[in-house]
Parts: C-alpha cells; sequence; structure tokens
C-alpha cells in the first residue's frame, strides 16, 4: 500500500485541517468532534441542509458546504458513518430558526446515526427532517434488502435543496424539492480496482487484473456480477440500460447527465464514457440539457465511475443553474 | 451470589477484552461480506467504555454501568454497531434500572429488553442474517433457562451457547438487512460479524459471571 498519509490514524483529521486552511472564506471547520460549517452559518430565517457519512468520498460532503448548498457537512471516520454527537452538534451550529433538512445516503450506518442524531436534536427543540437518498438501481429495493444504496445522484440533490434553501424557501418546500430530486434520478456504478482503507491496510475487495465489478457501491460493497474487463463503450452500455429502464426515462424527457470518477479513474477516461452515454441518449430520444463530469463521490483510490441520470423539469433546471460557491462546486457567483 | 455492580464491570472489562482479542477476526468476517470495519469500530467503543469505567461510583447499579456503556458506544462507535449496541445497552439496562443486584429474571429482562431495542433500530428479523441472530436464540434459551428455575449464571451459560449456535447458522444464510444484503447469494458461506460480536459479548458475560459466582 502507497499512501500520501501521515499516520492512518490521523488521516480524517490531518485531511479536515488542511481543507480548513484550503477554504476559510467558505467554512470553518471544528475539530473534537469533527463537522464543517458554512462561514457565515448560522443564516437566520434560511433552512440550513447537513449532510454527512464515512470519509474518503471527498469532495462528498465537505467540498459542498457553502453559499447555495450545504450549510454543515459531517465527516465520520474513512468508510464510517459519523457518531450521533458530531450530527447534533453540526445541526444546532447551523440552526437558522428555520429547521434542518439531514440529507443522509441510504447506508444503514448514516442511517441509524442520523435517526439518532435528529431525535436528539428535537429534544433541544431543533425542528429536523430527512431525506434519504437511495438512487442506485444496482441493488434491488426490497423487503429482502437495505434497499437502494445512497451514491452520486447525492451531491444533484445537496446542489438543488440547496438552492432552495438558499432562496427562502420552507423547510417543507425543500424537503420537497430534496425527494424530487431523488424520485427522478439513478444511478449505477462499476469499479475496476478495489479502494484500500488506510487503517486496513490491504484492498477492500480481491478483484482480479482483467475482471470489473457492475453495480458497485462507493465503499466497494460489491454490485451484481462480475465480469472480464471489455471497451469503455460496452461498460457505459451495460450500467446505462438499467438506469434508464427503472425510472423508465423516455423520448422527450430533459435530463441532467452526470458521470462521477471514483477517484482512480482520470478525466480523459471519464470523457470517454460521457461521449458514448450522451450519444446514447441523444438516439432514444432524450435530451441532456444539463452536465457534470468529474470526480465528486469517490471511493478513496478506487478506479471505476458511475453515471446518474437526472429527469429535469423547469424548477429543478433553474435550481440546478442558480449560484453556488463551495470548494468543488462554484459558478454563478 | 447475585449479579451486582462488581460482575456489570467485569463484564464489560472483559468484553473489552475478548473484542480486542477477536479485532481482527471480526474485520475479516465484516471485510468478505460488509466493509471491514466492524472489529475496528467496536474495539474503539469498548476501549472508550474502559476509560470511563474508573469515574463511576462505588454505590452505582448494574444499569449505571451498562447505561454508561450505551452512550459512550453511542458516541465512539459510529457504523450500524454504534446506535444498535448502544440502544441494546441502553434499553437493557432501563429494564433492570434501580436494582442493585441481578435475579434470574432480571437478566432475562435486560437480555429481552436489549434484544427488542436492536429489532427497534435495525427493524431486522430473525434469519436476516444479522445479530438478531445470535440475540434471538440467546433470549429464548435464556427465558427457558429461567423458567426452570436456573441460576443466573446457568442462564447467562445458556444464553452465551445459544448465541454462539446462531452465529455459527448464519453462515448459509442471504443477507437481508445491513450491507451483507448488498451481495445476495454471495453472502452465503460467510458468518455475520455482528452477530459473531454478538456471542463474544455474550460470552463475555456467562464467564464473568460464572468467576463472580464463584469467587465468592
Amino acid at each position: 500500500m502507497k499512501k500520501l498519509i501521515n499516520d492512518p490514524r490521523d488521516v480524517v483529521s490531518d485531511a479536515v485541517a488542511g481543507v480548513a486552511l484550503a477554504h476559510r472564506d467558505l467554512l470553518t471547520v471544528h475539530t473534537d468532534p469533527i463537522y464543517i460549517v458554512r462561514a457565515d452559518a448560522p443564516v437566520q430565517g434560511q433552512v440550513a441542509l447537513v449532510s454527512g457519512g464515512g470519509s474518503g468520498h471527498e469532495p462528498l460532503h465537505g467540498g459542498f458546504v457553502g453559499y447555495g448548498m450545504l450549510s454543515a457537512a459531517v465527516p465520520g471516520p474513512v468508510f464510517t458513518s459519523p457518531t450521533p454527537d458530531p450530527i447534533v452538534d453540526a445541526t444546532k451550529a447551523v440552526d437558522g430558526g428555520a429547521g434542518v433538512l439531514h440529507i443522509v445516503k441510504n447506508y444503514t450506518g448514516d442511517v441509524l446515526n442520523f435517526e439518532t442524531a435528529a431525535e436528539l436534536a428535537a429534544a433541544e427543540g431543533i425542528e429536523v427532517r430527512a431525506v434519504v437518498v437511495d438512487d442506485d438501481v444496482a441493488v434491488k429495493d426490497s423487503l429482502y434488502t437495505a434497499g437502494r444504496r445512497g451514491v452520486a445522484g447525492t451531491v444533484l440533490v445537496e446542489k438543488i435543496a440547496g438552492a432552495a434553501a438558499q432562496r427562502g424557501d420552507s423547510l417543507d418546500q425543500v424537503v420537497e424539492l430534496a425527494e424530487r430530486v431523488n424520485a427522478n434520478v439513478r444511478s449505477m456504478g462499476v469499479a475496476l480496482t478495489a479502494p484500500t482503507v488506510p487503517h486496513a491496510g490491504e484492498p477492500s475487495f480481491d478483484i482480479g487484473d482483467d475482471e470489473i465489478e457492475i453495480g458497485i457501491g462507493i465503499h466497494g460493497e460489491p454490485g451484481r456480477e462480475r465480469i472480464g474487463l471489455e471497451p469503455a463503450d460496452k461498460i457505459v452500455d451495460r450500467i446505462l440500460g438499467p438506469i434508464l429502464d427503472d425510472l423508465p426515462f423516455v423520448s422527450g424527457d430533459k435530463v441532467l447527465l452526470f458521470v462521477n470518477g471514483m477517484g482512480g479513474t482520470p478525466l480523459i477516461e471519464l470523457y470517454i464514457a460521457f461521449r458514448h452515454a450522451a450519444e446514447s441518449l441523444k438516439e432514444k430520444g432524450i435530451e441532456v440539457t444539463r452536465t457534470l463530469v468529474g470526480n465528486y463521490v469517490t471511493s478513496l483510490e478506487m478506479q471505476g465511475f458511475s453515471i446518474s441520470v437526472l429527469k429535469l423539469d423547469d424548477e429543478l433546471t433553474e435550481l440546478w443553474d442558480a449560484p453556488v460557491q463551495t470548494a468543488a462546486l462554484r459558478w454563478g457567483r | 451470589m447475585a449479579l451486582g455492580r462488581d460482575w456489570a464491570e467485569s463484564w464489560l472489562r472483559a468484553t473489552a477484552a475478548t473484542v480486542a482479542e477477536h479485532r481482527s477476526e471480526l474485520v475479516r468476517l465484516d471485510r468478505e461480506i460488509g466493509d471491514g470495519d466492524h472489529g475496528e469500530n467496536l474495539d474503539r467503543g469498548f476501549t472508550a467504555v474502559i476509560a470511563k469505567l474508573d469515574s463511576v461510583a462505588a454505590d452505582a447499579t448494574p444499569a449505571d454501568l451498562l447505561k454508561l456503556a450505551a452512550t459512550t458506544l453511542i458516541s465512539t462507535v459510529g457504523g450500524a454497531a454504534g446506535p444498535l449496541y448502544g440502544t441494546a445497552y441502553l434499553r437493557g439496562s432501563t429494564a433492570i434500572a434501580g436494582e442493585s443486584t441481578l435475579d434470574g429474571a432480571a437478566v432475562v429482562a435486560f437480555l429481552t429488553a436489549a434484544r427488542d431495542g436492536i429489532v427497534a433500530r435495525g427493524k431486522a428479523e430473525p434469519g436476516d442474517k444479522t445479530m438478531i441472530d445470535a440475540w434471538t436464540p440467546a433470549v429464548d434459551a435464556a427465558v427457558a433457562a429461567n423458567g426452570e428455575g436456573r441460576s443466573e449464571v446457568e442462564i447467562l451459560a445458556a444464553a452465551a451457547d445459544a448465541a454462539e449456535a446462531g452465529a455459527l447458522a448464519t453462515e448459509p444464510l442471504v443477507a437481508h438487512k445491513g450491507r451483507a444484503s448488498y451481495l445476495g447469494e454471495r453472502a452465503i458461506g460467510h458468518r455475520d460479524p455482528g452477530a459473531e460480536s454478538s456471542a463474544l459479548i455474550l460470552r463475555a458475560a456467562a464467564e464473568t459471571a460464572a468467576e463472580s459466582s464463584s469467587g465468592t
């Protein structure tokens, strides 16, 4: 294992200290417990958005703290949910009196810790609502699984709900928009290699040099099937099909196409994937009106990517275009 | 001798020791069907519990110690195991609040409330390949042993035996909750790490109960 780290136990604290120094105009980092808040928090009268989860997915979530997006991010240990305490502290720190929305990826640990935190914050008189993001079509949503995982679509939920909060929407309205994004976004990912959690010191799973895992989660959890390596266009077809069939997306839809890197795949390859995905959508009469390409929801150094497709309406488009000023997304301001 | 404050402390210390001893085994089990952090997270949590035990008053009840364990685990473990074990100790300690020593009925009340807390928080059912598959047979065995009029030491031993058998019996199951549920049939053949750590915790309870009983 080769990693640019000091003591493996200090990975998260060292990294957030760097975030604090690099982005002091945007955010403030609290330590013990660790959470990140907007530099101008709390914004009085404005709904606050808090998200979080295990570290190792950067820039998710700390890179999305700032104007027009998250009010706070709570990073846990690598690939491990934060405990309720920092979530409660972050919730209190950003509450501007208009209520707080927790945006939670559907992983058992995240859901349980955010639920516990919401109960504790409510006991202190803060109105907390939660939206659980579950956009991953690789997992069957049934009584017999923990449900679909929350993956790259989370960024789109955070951006659009954050824009709604920034324009002054009520908590009910922000919740409705976050749920609308979640209801209209579908994602699926592929891994070419496995990530290595620093304190574990070895790859999270074994995968052959000539193998890829279709339907991977963002912690390297297995997906639908293990197959041999194929050309990029064929891999894109394997995940775009289930995404489009699921909602389903149909001819005439306007969509946001998001090709997300998992950390170890270079941008040049992400654009190769984007090209084929965009052409495939065009052939089906689906109009790509907004795009996002890059490493936004990563899995440490894992090679791989995911595709997310969000069906847009006029309001979602307007909120996507609204100004945002965070470390990882910044436009219009 | 009935089980009192000293037993509760011994149990927590023995749990921390057994979790530390089996840390890599729990990591290995979790790496196979989860994300590989179960041993690490539990070790961190019980180490934090031990650090707080010295500050507990001498006249504390077993419930006081177990509630301290609950809040510490919720604050330090993270993942799914933190809220689940934290809720277990919290509900269990509430069921025996105020009692300075625990008889067989109190042991059963503790175990039942702990199991019910895990079910309420995690919404898993028996056969879902989770820690419930260790806890439910453990509670059933404890209830049966208590019904036969056996001692609290024997009740905990029966619970620990049943939990170990239950953990072993998760191996052929497909997971329906937690991260392993994403694996589908690929989870077959692997023991659930949460069921395994539950069995370790209950074995520590039984062993320390036997020691505190024979020591006086």
